[in-house]
C-alpha cells in the first residue's frame, strides 16, 4: 500500500499514562505508526505528541476520531509536510582511522551537521533536519563504520505565523 | 486536512488552564477515604452497588453499614459488572459495581467490555494494594487500569484521598454524558482507611472531553432533503434512541416521514414492533422482508446504531443501492464501517427535535406493501402455531402472550438469544437486555438479577441456553438471597446450539465438542431454594409459564427442546442480507 505519509501533532494534558492510552489506541485499532515523539509544548500542563503515520486519508481521519475519544487529548492537527518544517535529531559515532577523520570532517561540513565528542577512535556527529539529509548524511558516513546511531524521530510545526494551539480551553456546556 | 474539533469550545472559560474545575459547595467533614466514597456515590444519586468484597476493600465495605447503600452480593465480580449494566439500562441511571485488587479486579473486565461495546454506562471502583505495595507484584496486585485501558470509556488511579470524591465526580458524568461506557476508578486499600475533609464538589468540565450533543443545522437540512427526496427510505434503529431518551420523538419522526422501522439487536424496543411502520429485527438473523428492504431501499437513515458487522453483512453488499445518512453521537462512528453520505453528529434525540421540523408527511404506501409482499408468509403462518412440540419459537412467543409483552426480557448468547430477538416482539423501550456487541454468555440471569433490582415493578424473564446457564447459574444464590421474583427460561437443547449449528452449516456437521451435558436443572433450582419446571411437552408450556409468574421468587423451567432445531433465517458469515438462508442447506448450496 502506498499510503501517504501524515503528520500528526495531537496536544494531550501533561499526566502520567497518556502516551500509553495514546500508543495503545494505535496498537488495537492496527494504525501503523512510524514515529512517536512527546515532550512539553508552550503551554503548561500541556505536552505535544508527533505522530508519524501512513494511511489512506479515511484511515488518518479515523485515527484522530479515535484519539479525540480519549480525555487527555485536546487538539489533533494533520499537519500538511509541504507547508511544515519536519525536523529530527540524529547522534551517531562514527569509527575513524588515519586520514578517515579529515574526511569525516568536510562530510559533517557540507551538511552543516556539528561534531559534539571525539575519541583517538571515533567522532560523534549530531546532525538535525529533514529526513532526506539525515539519510544522506547517514550514507554518506556509513562506509566509515557506524558504531551506534540514534535518531529522534521527526517533530514538526507548520510554518508562518498560526499555530496548532487550542483555541481556548473547552469546558462542558451540557 | 480538515478534521473537526470535537473538543472545539462551547462556552469559554477565561485562563483556567486546570483540567478539571470542581468546585467546592459545601463546609467540610473529616471522613475516611471509605466515608467519601460513599458520601461521592451518595452523591451521584447512587442507592444500589453490585460487588464482592476482599482484601483492598475491606476498609471500604467498614463504610457500608452506616451508608446509603443497597449492596447487592453478587457470585462472581464478571456478573456484578453484568447486573450493574443491566440496572443501568433498565433505570437510565449509572450502574455501579464494587471489587477487590487482583483477581476481583480481573473478574470485572469481560463485563467492562460488555458494558463499552453496548455503550452502557457503569462506574466500577476497585481495591488496589496498598499505594507503597504499588509496582511490587504484591498480594492480589494487578495492573487494573492498564488492563482495563481499551474496554473502558476511561480509568483512573486515584493517588490522594483529596481526590476521591473529584474522581467519582467526573467518573460518573463521563459513564453518562456522550456516548455512554463504563469507567473505573482504582483505589488504593490505604485511602479509604486515612482521613480527610469531605465536602461534595461539583463538575463544571474537562477539557478533553466535549461530547457533541446539538447536530450541525447544514447538516440536519442536507438529511431532511435526502429523506424528502427519497422513494424507498428505511430506518435502522438502534440503541442510541433509547439512550437519549428520544422514543418520543423517533415515534413521531416515524410517523410523520412514513419511513419503515428496521432495528438493531439492540434497537429493540425504541418503537413498538406491533405498529404497522415496524418491520422488526435488522441482520445476521433478521427477518427475510427486513433485509429485503434493506437491499431494496434508496436510503438508509441510521439513528444511533453503529454499523456492526452482525447488522450489516458483508459491508459489499450492504444496502447497495441506497444513500446512507448517519446519525450517531460519536463522529468517530461516522465513515468506520459504512459510507455516508450525510453525517449527522450528535445527540439521537437532538437530532431528531431538529429532522422533525425539516421533514415532510410522507406515506410510502407503495414502498411499505412492496416490503410487506417480501414477507416469508410460508414460515410465518409455520410459527403462528406450530403444532409440533419441541419447537423453540412457540416457547418465546407463549412468554409473549403470558407477559403481554410487557416483561423485561433479558438473555444469554446463542441460538435462545436470537429466538427470543426474533420472536418476542419489542414493545417497550429498554426492557429488552441482551448481550449484543460482545456477545458474552452468561449475560443471562445476572442480567434479569440487575433489571429486577432495578425495576422491581416490573415482571422479569431471562431467555437463557443449557450452555450459558451453565456459566452464571450461581447467581439463583443471589437472586434468592436478595428475594428477587425473576423467571428463567432454559431452553435446554443439549448443546453449545449456535457453535453447532455453524458446525452443522459450515463445517459438514463435524459436531467438535459441542455436546454439553448440564446438571438436572429443576434439581438444581431446588438446591438453591427457587422453584423448579421442567417441560418436555408442547400442552406443558403455557401452564408452565403461568406457574413460574404466580410464583414469587426465582423460578427455572427448564424446556427440553429438540436438540438440532437452527435458527432460520440466517446470513452466512460473511455473506450480504441479500444472500439469506430460510431453512436447512447444505454447503454445497451455499
Ligand atoms: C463467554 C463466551 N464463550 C464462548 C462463546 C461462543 N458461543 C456463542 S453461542 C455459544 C453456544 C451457547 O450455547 P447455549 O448457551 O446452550 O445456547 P444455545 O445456542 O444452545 O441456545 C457459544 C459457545 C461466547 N459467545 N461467549
Ligand atoms: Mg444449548
Amino acid at each position: 500500500m502506498a499510503a501517504e505519509k501524515h503528520i500528526l501533532a495531537v496536544l494531550v494534558e501533561d499526566h502520567p499514562g497518556v502516551l500509553n492510552r495514546v500508543v495503545s489506541l494505535m496498537r488495537r485499532r492496527s494504525f501503523n505508526i512510524d514515529s512517536i515523539t512527546v515532550g512539553y509544548s508552550e503551554q503548561p500542563g500541556v505536552s505535544r505528541i508527533t505522530i508519524v503515520l501512513r494511511g489512506e486519508p479515511y484511515e488518518v481521519e479515523q485515527v484522530s476520531k479515535q484519539l479525540y475519544k480519549l480525555m487527555e487529548v485536546l487538539k489533533v492537527t494533520d499537519l500538511p509536510e509541504r507547508e511544515s518544517v519536519v525536523h529530527e535529531l540524529m547522534m551517531v559515532k562514527v569509527a575513524t582511522k588515519g586520514a578517515s577523520r579529515a574526511e569525516i570532517m568536510q562530510i559533517v561540513d557540507i551538511y552543516q551537521a556539528k561534531i559534539v565528542d571525539a575519541t583517538p577512535t571515533t567522532l560523534m556527529i549530531q546532525a538535525a533536519g529533514g529526513e532526506e539529509k539525515i539519510n544522506a548524511l547517514l550514507a554518506m558516513l556509513r562506509p566509515f563504520g557506524i558504531r551506534e546511531l540514534v535518531r529522534t524521530g521527526p517533530v514538526a510545526m507548520t510554518r508562518g505565523a498560526s499555530g496548532t494551539q487550542i483555541k481556548s480551553h473547552a469546558i462542558a456546556a451540557d | 486536512m480538515a478534521v473537526a474539533n470535537p473538543k472545539e469550545l462551547k462556552s469559554q472559560n477565561g485562563n483556567r488552564t486546570a483540567e478539571r474545575v470542581i468546585e467546592v459547595v459545601e463546609e467540610a467533614r473529616v471522613l475516611t477515604g471509605a466515608q467519601i466514597t460513599c458520601a461521592a456515590l451518595e452523591a451521584e444519586g447512587v442507592t444500589t452497588a453490585f460487588g464482592y468484597p476482599g482484601g483492598a476493600v475491606i476498609p471500604f465495605y467498614d463504610a457500608f453499614p452506616t451508608a446509603n447503600l443497597h449492596h447487592i452480593l453478587v457470585r462472581f465480580e464478571q456478573w456484578a459488572a453484568m447486573a450493574a449494566a443491566a440496572y443501568a439500562r433498565v433505570t437510565g441511571q449509572v450502574g455501579v459495581c464494587i471489587a477487590t485488587s487482583g483477581p476481583g479486579a480481573t473478574n470485572l473486565v469481560t463485563g467492562l467490555a460488555d458494558a463499552m461495546l453496548d455503550s452502557v454506562p457503569i462506574v466500577a471502583i476497585t481495591g488496589q494494594v496498598i499505594q507503597p505495595l504499588i509496582g511490587r507484584d504484591a498480594f492480589q496486585e494487578v495492573d487494573i487500569q492498564g488492563i482495563t485501558l481499551p474496554v473502558t470509556k476511561h480509568n483512573y488511579a486515584v493517588q490522594r484521598i483529596e481526590d476521591i470524591a473529584p474522581t467519582i465526580k467526573e467518573a460518573f458524568h463521563i459513564a453518562r454524558s456522550g456516548r455512554p461506557g463504563p469507567v473505573l476508578v482504582d483505589i488504593p486499600k490505604n485511602l479509604f482507611s486515612e482521613r480527610a475533609a469531605y465536602s461534595p464538589v461539583e463538575f463544571k468540565g474537562r477539557r478533553g472531553y466535549q461530547p457533541s450533543l446539538v447536530p450541525n443545522m447544514r447538516q440536519v437540512r442536507l438529511a431532511a432533503e435526502m429523506i424528502n427526496k427519497a422513494e424507498k427510505p428505511l430506518i435502522m434503529a438502534g440503541h442510541g434512541i433509547m439512550i437519549s431518551g428520544g422514543e418520543a420523538e423517533f415515534h413521531e419522526f416515524v410517523e410523520k416521514t412514513g419511513m419503515p422501522v428496521a432495528f438493531t439487536l439492540l434497537g429493540q424496543g425504541c418503537f413498538p414492533e406491533s405498529h404497522p411502520q415496524a418491520l422488526g429485527l435488522m441482520g445476521m438473523h433478521g427477518h427475510k422482508h427486513v433485509n429485503a428492504a434493506l437491499g431494496e431501499c434508496d436510503l438508509l437513515v441510521n439513528i444511533g446504531a453503529r454499523f456492526d458487522d452482525r447488522a450489516t453483512g458483508k459491508i459489499a453488499g450492504f444496502a447497495p443501492k441506497a444513500k446512507v445518512v448517519h446519525v450517531d453521537i460519536d463522529p468517530a462512528e461516522i465513515g468506520k464501517n459504512v459510507r455516508t453520505d450525510v453525517p449527522v453528529v450528535g445527540d439521537a434525540r437532538e437530532a431528531l427535535k431538529l429532522m422533525l421540523e425539516e421533514v415532510q408527511p410522507r406515506q410510502h404506501s407503495e414502498w411499505r406493501g412492496w416490503i410487506e409482499s417480501q414477507r416469508n408468509r410460508v414460515l410465518e403462518a409455520a410459527l403462528e402455531d406450530y403444532p409440533e412440540w419441541p419447537e423453540p419459537y412457540t416457547i418465546i412467543k407463549a412468554i409473549r402472550k403470558a407477559t403481554n409483552g410487557e416483561a423485561i426480557v433479558t438473555t444469554d448468547v446463542g441460538q435462545h438469544q436470537m429466538w427470543t430477538a426474533q420472536h418476542y416482539g419489542f414493545d417497550y423501550p429498554n426492557r429488552w437486555l441482551t448481550s449484543g456487541g460482545l456477545g458474552t454468555m452468561g449475560y443471562g440471569l445476572p442480567s434479569a438479577v440487575g433489571a429486577k433490582v432495578g425495576r422491581p415493578d416490573l415482571e422479569v424473564w431471562t431467555v437463557v441456553g443449557d450452555g450459558g446457564f451453565q456459566m452464571s447459574f450461581n447467581e439463583l444464590a443471589t437472586a434468592a438471597q436478595e428475594k428477587l421474583d425473576i423467571n428463567v427460561a432454559v431452553i435446554n437443547n443439549g448443546y453449545l446450539g449456535m457453535v453447532r449449528q455453524w458446525q452443522d452449516l459450515f463445517h459438514s456437521k463435524n459436531y467438535s465438542e459441542v455436546e454439553i451435558l448440564g446438571p438436572d436443572f429443576v434439581k438444581l433450582a431446588e438446591a438453591f431454594g427457587c422453584t423448579g419446571i421442567r417441560v418436555t411437552k408442547h400442552e406443558e408450556i403455557a401452564p408452565a409459564i403461568e406457574r413460574a409468574r404466580s410464583i414469587n421468587g426465582p423460578v427455572v423451567i427448564d424446556f427440553v427442546i429438540e436438540p438440532e432445531a437452527n435458527v432460520y433465517p440466517m446470513v452466512p458469515p460473511g455473506a450480504s442480507n441479500s444472500d439469506m438462508v430460510h431453512e436447512r442447506f447444505d454447503q454445497n448450496e451455499l
